[in-house]
């Protein structure tokens, strides 16, 4: 039917063919960062090859291919998420957490004041929670939490309330604890309402299922790419035009000033001013090539058939442990993306993890970056298993194989 | 499955499932000593009676994977009613232990010359741990925390 058929693309995918302690490797921890395929791998490969120069200001023709090359990228990055002001409003970081702190550091550095409220939840990464903790430090502005309710969810009843007196709500798309799917949408319309902008974490959610911007009607999202099939080192901020005309440079240096005297500098224009140094220009290159990689496979499928895999697991989960194995994240597979927390009776999950590598399964056993959260539900860790699109219900065969074995071991 | 069952032994596994020496004494006059992975959030606090130059008794409580929770009640097991020569020199046969391996380069055999398993009883069933290296941690956590509580009484003095 669509062009999404798994064998081609585990086929694709180098890692996969991978053996573990005897076995093929069951690679269960795409929520920390997936796998690449050859597409992604060549095209870095190529473009060190033939074209590598320093990006801009360069007037020779491998510096040319270079700079036309990083700028394809923000240009295809820009395509991706229906951006309005198109490669205008893309600018490279290095991930997720630089693309947050750039946005408390520049915009909540320049707009935001002691008696403003900056609104996240109870559900976010560290990420998206200490760079606002040191704004706060830093201006006084007010740090509040919407909470997660006994389903998981944001709890969402005194919205109202919790927004009095916010200039800036940023929230998760998706948790990569839970699996659970904010409606952003919504919250982007409860936001502007109160005049206050939107900033969006689509750290998980940017792999899980489709992001359009204009659609969401938010005002700046923050994504990786080695989350997205894409390399380490290339982080996106998409931020809406006349939002990002309001915001200071980021870092000073090369690249991101139009003019520097002995008596000051003038920063450029554009993206530019948050790019300063030589940015990840081949790292670009795999994120470009990895947006058209999954572009080929069609987001909606991408997401069809994260759903497929987790109810498939949630079900098997559920029916086979007696119990002794509890999923930390929505029951309700509505709205819930494949991150799938698992808190197992008596077995720490370091151990789970251990037993676990033993069938060559990958899980991440840990807070995940997220404590408010993990104390939330008076947990310190859980073991999680997050799928990729590459991720079939075989994985899961092998999972829950490993998890029997886990079970017995310390039962 | 030669490999988890030299971590998971059934005497790690049995004190795992029943800690010995769990629980408080009253503080002061015992010292109290908390050891904290902020990594993992595996977490031992320590509750030392030292008189005449013994530590008389030892208790403990917290939280954590079977490695860091089967070390500290070992641990507890080993060192309890122990000289503080002893004991000191039980710390530094373990930390020899765990530290001796790390490069995973020694052969067992080698290891064995470097640390004499003998005098380290049931604590020689963690040596398993050296080949987990990111498990290392877990096990050392108590015992680091011992060694800190220590050194605290000793400069109280
Ligand atoms: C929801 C969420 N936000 C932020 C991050 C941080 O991403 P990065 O480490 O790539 O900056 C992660 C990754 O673990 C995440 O899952």
């Amino acid at each position: 039917m669509s062009s999404f058929n798994v064998r081609r693309i585990r086929a694709d995918i180098p890692l996969l063919q991978r053996e573990i302690n005897g076995r093929k490797i069951t690679y269960l921890d795409s929520g920390a960062s997936s796998l690449q395929p050859h597409a992604v791998i060549d095209a870095m490969s190529r473009y060190y090859e033939l074209r590598h120069a320093n990006v801009h200001r360069g007037v020779y023709q491998t510096a040319n291919e270079a700079t036309e090359a990083y700028e394809g990228s923000r240009a295809a990055v820009a395509l991706f998420l229906n951006a309005p002001g198109g490669a205008d409003e893309v600018v490279f970081t290095k991930n997720t957490t630089e693309s947050l702190n750039l946005i408390a550091k520049t915009w909540g550095a320049d707009h935001l004041a002691q008696g403003d409220v900056v609104l996240v939840s109870e559900m976010e990464h560290h990420a998206n929670i200490v760079p606002w903790f040191q704004l706060r430090e830093a201006t006084g502005v007010e740090v509040r939490f919407i909470p997660v309710g006994d389903d998981y969810r944001l709890d969402l009843t005194k919205l109202d309330e919790l927004l009095d007196g916010v200039k800036l709500l940023s929230v998760t798309a998706m948790s990569n604890v839970l699996g659970t799917k904010n409606p952003i949408a919504e919250l982007a319309e409860a936001a502007h309402r109160v005049g206050a902008l939107i900033a969006v974490d689509g750290a998980q959610s940017i792999v899980h299922g489709v992001t359009d911007v204009q659609e969401l009607d938010i005002d700046f999202l923050a994504f990786s790419g080695h989350k997205m099939l894409g390399p380490t080192g290339i982080g996106v901020l998409w931020t809406r035009e006349s939002v990002l005309d309001t915001m200071g440079p980021f870092m000073g240096g090369g690249g991101m000033i139009a003019d520097v005297r002995v008596d000051g500098f003038t920063p450029a224009k554009g993206v530019a001013r948050f790019e300063a140094g030589t940015p990840p220009i081949a790292e670009s290159v795999g994120l470009r090539a990895a947006v058209r990689y999954l572009t080929g496979l069609g987001m909606e499928n991408v997401a069809d058939h994260d759903h497929e895999l987790t109810v498939d697991a949630l079900t098997r989960l559920e029916s086979s442990f007696d119990g002794r194995v509890r999923v930390i994240g929505p029951s309700d597979t509505k709205d819930r993306g494949g991150v799938i927390s698992l808190d197992v009776e008596g077995v720490h999950p370091h151990d789970v993890a251990q037993v676990l590598d033993q069938f060559g399964v990958c899980v991440r056993p840990g807070h995940h970056c997220a404590k408010p959260l993990m104390k939330r539900f008076g947990l310190a860790a859980t073991a999680r298993a997050s799928f990729g699109p590459y991720s079939t219900t075989r994985d899961t065969d092998v999972l829950l194989e490993a998890l029997t074995s886990a079970v017995s071991m310390f039962g | 499955m030669s490999n988890l069952e030299d971590l998971y032994r059934e005497i790690i596994l049995d004190h795992y499932r029943s800690p010995r020496n769990r629980g408080e004494l009253p503080s002061p006059p015992a010292h109290k000593v908390e050891g904290f992975n902020p990594l993992c959030g595996d977490e031992v606090t320590l509750y030392l009676d030292v008189h005449d130059g013994v530590l008389s008794d030892i208790k403990l409580t917290g939280h954590g994977c079977s490695i860091s929770q089967s070390s500290s009640s070992l641990m507890s097991a080993a060192v309890k009613g122990k000289p503080l020569n002893d004991v000191n020199a039980t710390i530094e046969t373990f930390k020899q232990l765990m530290t001796g391996h790390e490069s995973a380069l020694t052969t067992e055999e080698e290891a064995d010359e470097e640390v004499d398993l003998r005098t380290l009883g049931e604590l020689a069933a963690l040596q398993g741990v050296v080949k987990f290296p990111v498990r290392i941690k877990c096990a050392t956590l108590a015992w680091n925390a011992l060694r800190q509580g220590l050194d605290e009484i000793a400069n109280q003095n």
